[in-house]
């Protein structure tokens, strides 16, 4: 390493765009593009790391002790801290900042791909037909309430909108958008949280070894494909309610050479397979974009489609804890709110537990457990977030 | 056919909370961020040609739109852009500072200039 590179390490710099590994259905990018993005990746690092701690001090150092002094008492409720903090104008000032990058993140993101709609839709199509045994869409699947009612992560059309025929546009976009509002801490090709599982199970589980993998809410793939090529020996099976999203990711898994994985348009509210049919049902980061109804569903769902002895887990937030102060629960819900992410405090709040119990999974085989995001860009991951360590949950099958 | 310039700065389906008292403020905020990446990426082009133009003397568009920077040249450029946004963002992190400081950094000119002429 130059001292050109340890300096840039020293100050947690993001990943410069131009260098980073694309896959074969991914836009292209311009000059500008790439710069837009480096400056979003930049700003969103400039954010986390200097401006949003703020929001500990300013509490800490005026908001709480004016409360006091004007109420007499301390903070009871997440909510009073919530009243108490809106008024403040750091936090004003920090929260109008982040939900202006991740407006502009969309927009850098979207731009660049409804530019070449055509083009990258005759591209994803070029790798599709290699195999097209591997993808299938249902034109006539209802999308979800759930999902139609907010657009997720402000991502203008949500994951299913299709503009053109064979459309995988809000896909694209939001293969970049991950990237850069993750600064590149999920890794190049923003697979991290998987690799991190596929490391986590072959550790600690090295005689669990699944044939049939399904992937539930598989979006875009990216983890679904790590899953694939952490065991090249199993069938893994995504599904997901979004047609562009499914094209996008079928056409990313051709291009990279992962032949070992299927797209089906589906819900998982309804899975379209049998019983006892698979060894391992994942999700990552799915549950707390759907609703209570619907995951009462999906349980039900997962249970009834894995084998006896088999996994279901979920990357997914962890619920808030006892011991967490009411500003951190205040802090946690703010993409609840300001992102886009409704569904995300119900998941904050809910007990999982008693969710996996109500399907048939027993108290003796439930588990939890951290895992540390693989990262392959040689970007230092720094602080104790969701982002550089995640929850996740789920259970053996008796 | 798509409008895409149109299509590109949609909103999100969903209410879109505004954070200060009055939103006019944050209007422009947004508009300030916005020109603020787009001078961030004509730093970025400009950087392009300047070291083109060192390279070759000549430039053409192509070679603008094709250049990449190698590793070094690439981490400049991320250094240029973090200076840029904290010069950009000085503003909080000074409002930040003020809340770390003691009461005696942030005293009001009336007050001093009371103080000062008392004694």
């Amino acid at each position: 390493m130059n001292r050109t590179d340890e300096k840039a390490q020293a100050m947690n710099l993001p990943p410069v765009y131009n260098h980073v590994e694309k896959h074969g259905a991914f836009p292209e990018i311009s000059h500008d593009e790439n710069a837009r993005f480096n400056f979003l990746t930049n700003l969103n690092r400039h954010l986390d790391s200097v401006v949003k701690p703020g929001n500990k001090v300013a509490f800490d150092k005026r908001i709480k002790p004016w409360f006091q002094e004007r109420t007499g008492h301390d903070f009871h409720t997440s909510a009073e801290v919530k009243e108490a903090m809106r008024q403040d104008t750091y936090y004003q000032m920090s929260s109008a900042l982040r939900r202006a990058m991740l407006e502009m993140t969309q927009q850098a993101s979207r731009s660049m791909v409804l530019r070449q709609i055509d083009s990258l839709a005759d591209k994803a199509s070029f790798y599709n037909n290699q195999r097209p045994e591997t993808l299938t869409l249902d034109p006539d699947l209802e999308i979800p309430h759930y999902l139609k009612i907010v657009d997720y992560h402000c991502l203008p059309g949500s994951y299913y909108t299709e503009y053109i025929a064979d459309d995988v546009a809000n896909a694209a976009a939001d293969d970049a958008r991950f990237f850069v509002t993750t600064a590149g801490k999920f890794g190049e090709l923003s697979d991290g949280s998987s690799k991190a599982l596929v490391n986590f199970l072959t550790h600690n589980y090295p005689k669990f070894n699944p044939r049939r993998i399904l992937d539930i809410g598989c979006g875009a793939g990216h983890n679904l494909l790590a899953l694939a090529m952490g065991y090249p020996d199993a069938e893994v099976i995504g599904i997901d309610v979004s047609a562009p999203m499914l094209r996008y990711g079928h056409a990313r898994a051709v291009s990279l050479g992962v032949e070992n994985v299927r797209f089906i348009q589906a819900n998982a509210e309804t899975i379209p397979f049998d019983n006892d049919s698979f060894d391992w049902v994942q999700s990552t980061m799915f549950l707390h974009e759907t609703s209570t109804r619907a995951i009462n569903n999906i349980v039900r769902e997962v249970y009834r489609v894995l084998v006896s002895g088999g996994l279901m887990l979920h990357v997914e937030h962890a619920q808030n804890t006892p011991d967490m102060s009411l500003f951190e629960q205040f802090m946690r819900d703010w993409d609840t709110f300001n992102n886009n992410e409704p569904f995300y405090r119900v998941m904050h709040q809910m007990d999982k537990t008693e969710w996996m119990k109500s399907a048939g999974f027993q108290s003796d085989n439930l588990l939890q457990f951290g895992i540390h995001i693989v990262n392959n860009n040689n970007h230092r991951l720094t602080g104790d977030g969701f982002q550089t360590r995640q929850n996740v949950f789920g259970a053996w099958k008796e | 056919m798509i409008n895409d310039i149109l299509l590109s700065n949609n909103k999100a389906k969903g209410h879109r909370p505004y954070f200060f008292s009055d939103e006019t403020i944050e209007r422009v905020l947004n508009i300030t961020m916005a020109v603020a990446g787009e001078l961030a990426v004509t730093r970025e082009r400009l950087d392009t040609l300047e070291r083109l133009l060192q390279l070759k003397q000549v430039v053409t568009d192509d070679e603008i739109e094709c250049f990449i920077p190698n590793p070094e040249q690439a981490q400049k450029r991320q250094r240029w852009h973090a200076d840029y946004i904290a010069r950009i963002l000085r503003i909080v992190q000074q409002e930040l500072e003020a809340i770390q400081q003691p009461d005696e950094n942030n005293r009001n000119m009336e007050e001093i200039l009371e103080e000062l002429g008392r004694s």
